[in-house]
């Protein structure tokens, strides 16, 4: 079974057909968006994190079908106007990744994370990314990467 | 729209590039997930391809039906073992043996084989295709246990087939009804004689469990065909081996096959040599049709681990608590084919009785096949599993002598001049000061909390060392283009190590630019010259030499051209202005290349070389381990780990190759462990397999550099992206008996083994 469906795209207006069998990662990569990427298909690792109606999801597991009406953002919008995300800045100034395949993932539950909290502790910044896994196992790095982009929201802001 | 602020080609002088910390090359792309994967890519009229696989350990394969699934609408293709036959006469692949063929012929080997393929416009229908495949098989006797498989009747293979690749493998050519791949053998005094005169002899037996890399871009390849060439997308460590091994399987010149690597999603020694390049390649080339085949994470625990392995290990001590002699048999469960693991066997064989001075040692180390998924490399190329068992001892030795655990080593280690087991002579090794400085940050002499309630406290320590793995070949070309910008061309992958940067910050400090004005084009074997791969820590050295000594000659060609020009080179200049004076206008490529083979010399039969390794590796950990003695559970409370990697080209990227590495080799030590069942993987998927997540890193967790200046390096470095794992499990395993008197031999430690030994000590064993 297929369907036509319509939902906000990084802030653009999209429609396509999706099969019921298909997931939101499958639909992204239609659109050339390969920053959410499928790795264990079981919403365990974070790779394929997007932001749907302003909640952090594994896309992986949420069904396209379910995208219709929805707004939906991958990491492709953070740096929409060609300047990066503080988050992003402070994974590059603190060198919070690796191979780089999970980073994505990481960096929108970071987003989400500060959003909730301005200013979290090792404990709040462990739990919110407890569900993103990262194999080479930069998270020193992704913990100091997390607060120093809560001191570059801050610094920004005021 | 911001303009990107390119680093200007001719702007002030660079400074040093070398031992500063840049940031990678490719920094911008990998956080805003726009970096290139092969995980991403798509072609027009592409296929995409699903593995129907065996689900018996060992059977003779009676029938194999497509049909239902070769009427699925939307599929092209299905293919056996027997259409690949047709198209390849003899299509047996692998890096050490010609013992895995491109689909099952005959016999399947293991559960999770690749027996057959289905070709698809949409994944999804190749999926559904996939499970329309029936298969039968005649079950033969299968044999899993690495023990059992020296002597077992179930023999995995009836005849080996060493590729010939490598000269000391070509004595097994022919041998039949063995399930023995390679037996490797050092001799060096006389160990019988060391045993019957020691004060004390020790024997012990360790075992480590299978493990996955799990590299969270699962394999994935993709093979284009182009008329009378064929283009291969992989996501792999080794691209000169793929053209080369594809080539060969194809009967066509290397030039034909074009082997291209973008960014790797990890790969920790999973995506070596050859995996599904072989299966993409022949399917592509009898579709006449691009063919990608993306491994689902599952699917990834079928194709490679890491071995398990059983050591057994003899020692003799004198009154002094010297070691006198050591035996060390090693079997290395391969599982169904060779992989790399004879070379396992071997190279890291020779390094089982550990970095300590002894004169009698004999070492028998066995690469053995069993009915399991293959065993290959996983950063450390065996070295974690050969220090598990010989630091592990260590410690029950120094216990038993009533000697503090640092002192044993401290008497034993290998001094720099000294002879390590194969008669190289150990050099630019920072062995003592690597121990040493573990020891004084986590404050070994020095009293702790033991802990009073149920939660005891202990500490442990462990040092390991590893060879390089040689002799091996890396070139390199530099070119500068007529506006003075400068490329670096290699087959080296950067897999999340940084290499990519390292070099680049060779080559600025070479030519005095900025390391971010060096592109570094990645593998494409039409373009990138040989590498012989990316793996057990040898680009830095290798490609790193190979590296400076081409841009040392795109310097010299340079300065001559400039001096042809009457420009003086020392003076400072423009890079342009030399181009254009000697072309008349901008115009032409300086190209500058570089070849580097390190010396070595092949062992006797006694296992006995001058030359076994251009250098060594080192990795020391302490930890200090919480042990709840309710539940088994452990908590490194600190973590301190140190290495010898000469000079750091890189600091802050060395730093995180430390942790990284640490805490991999942690999953593996307290929580990773595939199970099987029949031959069947009964937990191949996140939820049931382990890795350690951002709540498992140590509480406090060091990582230091010894800086030792490794000679005819490049800029004194040498590689580190193994060497922490060395000492974290036995190091653990230290410190739980120092916390609560309870000795682990077997991998992983986890609750239930903690806690059954401490209620098996207390004399109230828990029920099964």
């Amino acid at each position: 079974m297929s369907k036509d469906i319509a939902f906000t795209l990084n802030a653009r207006p999209v429609s396509v057909t999706v099969g019921s069998h298909e997931n939101a990662v499958d639909v992204l990569r239609r659109f050339d968006l390969f920053g959410a990427r499928e790795s264990c298909g079981q919403g365990l690792c974070g790779c394929c994190t997007i932001r749907v109606d302003g909640k952090p999801l594994s896309g992986c597991l949420t069904l396209a079908l379910k995208l219709d009406g929805a707004t939906v953002e991958t990491v492709e919008s953070l740096d929409a106007d060609g300047q990066l995300d503080p988050v992003q800045q402070a994974f590059i100034d603190q060198g919070a990744f690796q191979c780089g395949f999970c980073t994505p993932g990481f960096v929108m539950m970071t987003k989400h994370l500060l959003r909730d909290h301005p200013n979290p502790d090792d404990e709040e910044i462990r739990s919110y990314l407890s569900g993103n896994l990262c194999r080479c196992a930069t998270y020193p790095e992704i913990l100091k990467a997390v607060k120093d982009a809560a001191k570059k929201i801050a610094t920004a802001a005021a | 729209m911001k303009k990107i602020d390119y680093p200007q080609a001719q702007g002030p002088v660079a400074g040093p590039q070398v031992g500063t910390s840049p940031p990678r090359l490719e920094a911008r792309r990998k956080v805003t997930g726009r970096a290139a994967y092969v995980h991403n890519m798509t072609v027009p009229r592409m296929l995409h391809a699903k593995v129907f696989r065996s689900t018996v350990a060992h059977g003779r394969i009676r029938s194999i039906d497509v049909s239902e699934a070769l009427a699925l609408p939307g599929v092209h293709w299905v293919l056996t073992g027997e259409d690949i036959r047709e198209l390849v006469p003899n299509p047996y692949y692998g890096p050490a043996f010609h013992d895995q063929p491109v689909l099952a012929l005959e016999k399947v080997r293991y559960v999770g084989e690749p027996v057959a393929v289905v070709l698809a416009d949409d994944p999804y229908v190749a999926a559904d295709a996939a499970n329309m495949i029936v298969a039968e098989y005649d079950l033969l006797e299968p044999v899993y246990d690495e023990i059992e498989a020296m002597t077992s009747s179930a023999i995995v293979h009836e005849e080996l087939k060493p590729a010939g690749t490598f000269p000391d493998l070509k004595h097994l050519n022919g041998k039949r009804d063995t399930n023995i791949a390679l037996d490797y053998h050092l001799r060096r005094g006389d160990v019988e004689a060391a045993f019957a005169g020691a004060d004390r002899v020790f024997e012990h037996e360790f075992r480590t469990q299978a493990t996955m890399h799990v590299p969270l871009e699962p394999m994935v390849s993709m093979a284009v065909p182009d008329d009378d060439r064929l283009i291969i997308h992989t996501a792999s460590q080794s691209p000169s081996f793929v053209r080369l091994e594809i080539a060969r399987l194809l009967g066509w010149p290397e030039n034909r096959v074009q082997v291209k690597v973008p960014h790797l999603g990890g790969g920790f020694g999973a995506k070596l040599y050859i995996k599904l390049e072989a299966l993409v390649a022949c399917a592509a080339l009898i579709a006449r049709a691009p063919v990608k085949l993306s491994l689902t994470m599952e699917e990834q625990f079928y194709t490679i681990t890491k071995h398990p392995t059983t050591f057994r290990i003899k020692t003799a001590v004198d009154g002094e608590g010297r070691i006198t002699g050591r035996r060390c048999q090693i079997y290395w469960n391969g599982g169904a084919y060779a992989d790399i693991g004879p070379r396992v066997t071997q190279k890291s064989g020779f390094t089982a009785p550990g970095p300590y001075d002894i004169d009698n040692v004999e070492i028998e180390s066995y690469a053995l096949y069993t009915n399991r998924p293959p065993a290959g490399a996983l950063r450390g190329f065996g070295i974690p599993q050969l220090v598990w068992a010989y630091e592990s001892q260590a410690d029950l030795i120094a216990r038993a002598l009533g000697q503090d655990p640092l002192e044993f080593r401290r008497r034993n280690l290998l001094r720099d001049g000294r002879p390590q087991a194969t008669g190289t002579i150990m050099q630019d090794s920072a062995i003592h000061e690597t121990l040493e400085l573990v020891a004084e940050r986590i404050g070994w002499t020095e009293p702790f909390d033991r802990g009073t309630g149920p939660v005891k406290r202990g500490r442990g320590i462990a040092i390991g060392f590893k060879a390089s793995i040689s002799p091996t070949t890396s070139v390199a070309m530099v070119t500068i283009a007529a506006d003075g910008s400068v490329s670096l061309s290699i087959s080296t992958v950067d897999m999340g190590q940084g290499s990519d940067t390292a070099m680049a910050q060779i080559v600025a400090e070479v030519l005095g630019i900025r390391t971010q004005e060096v592109n570094v084009v990645h593998p494409d074997t039409d373009a990138t010259p040989y590498d012989m791969a990316t793996l057990g820590s040898r680009s830095t050295y290798h490609t790193g030499n190979a590296v400076k000594l081409a841009a040392e000659d795109a310097r010299a060609k340079l300065w001559a051209m400039a001096r042809e020009a009457g420009i003086d080179p020392q003076a400072g200049f423009s890079r342009v202005a030399v181009f254009k004076a000697h072309y008349g206008m901008q115009a032409g490529t300086i190209i500058g290349t570089g070849t580097f083979i390190p010396d070595y010399a092949p062992a006797d039969a006694d296992g006995q070389s001058p030359l076994v390794t251009p250098y060594w590796m080192i990795g020391a950990t302490a930890v200090e381990v919480e042990v709840d003695t309710r539940t088994g559970h452990l908590r490194i409370a600190r973590m301190i780990n140190a290495v010898d990697c000469g000079k750091p080209l890189n600091p802050r990227i060395v730093e995180t190759q430390i942790s990284g590495a640490a805490t991999m080799q942690l999953g593996f030590t307290l929580s990773e462990e595939m199970n099987f069942e029949a031959g069947q993987v009964t937990n191949a998927s996140f939820s049931d397999y382990k890795i350690p997540g951002i709540h498992d890193i140590p509480v406090v967790m060091e990582n230091h550099i010894i800086e030792a200046e490794q000679s005819n390096a490049p800029f004194g470095a040498k590689g580190v992206g193994e060497s922490s794992t060395f000492g974290i499990s036995p190091s653990i395993a230290n410190a739980i008996e120092d916390a609560v008197g309870v000795r682990l031999f077997e991998l992983p430690l986890t609750p239930e083994k903690v806690l059954r030994a401490i209620r098996d000590a207390a004399g109230n064993p828990l029920k099964d």
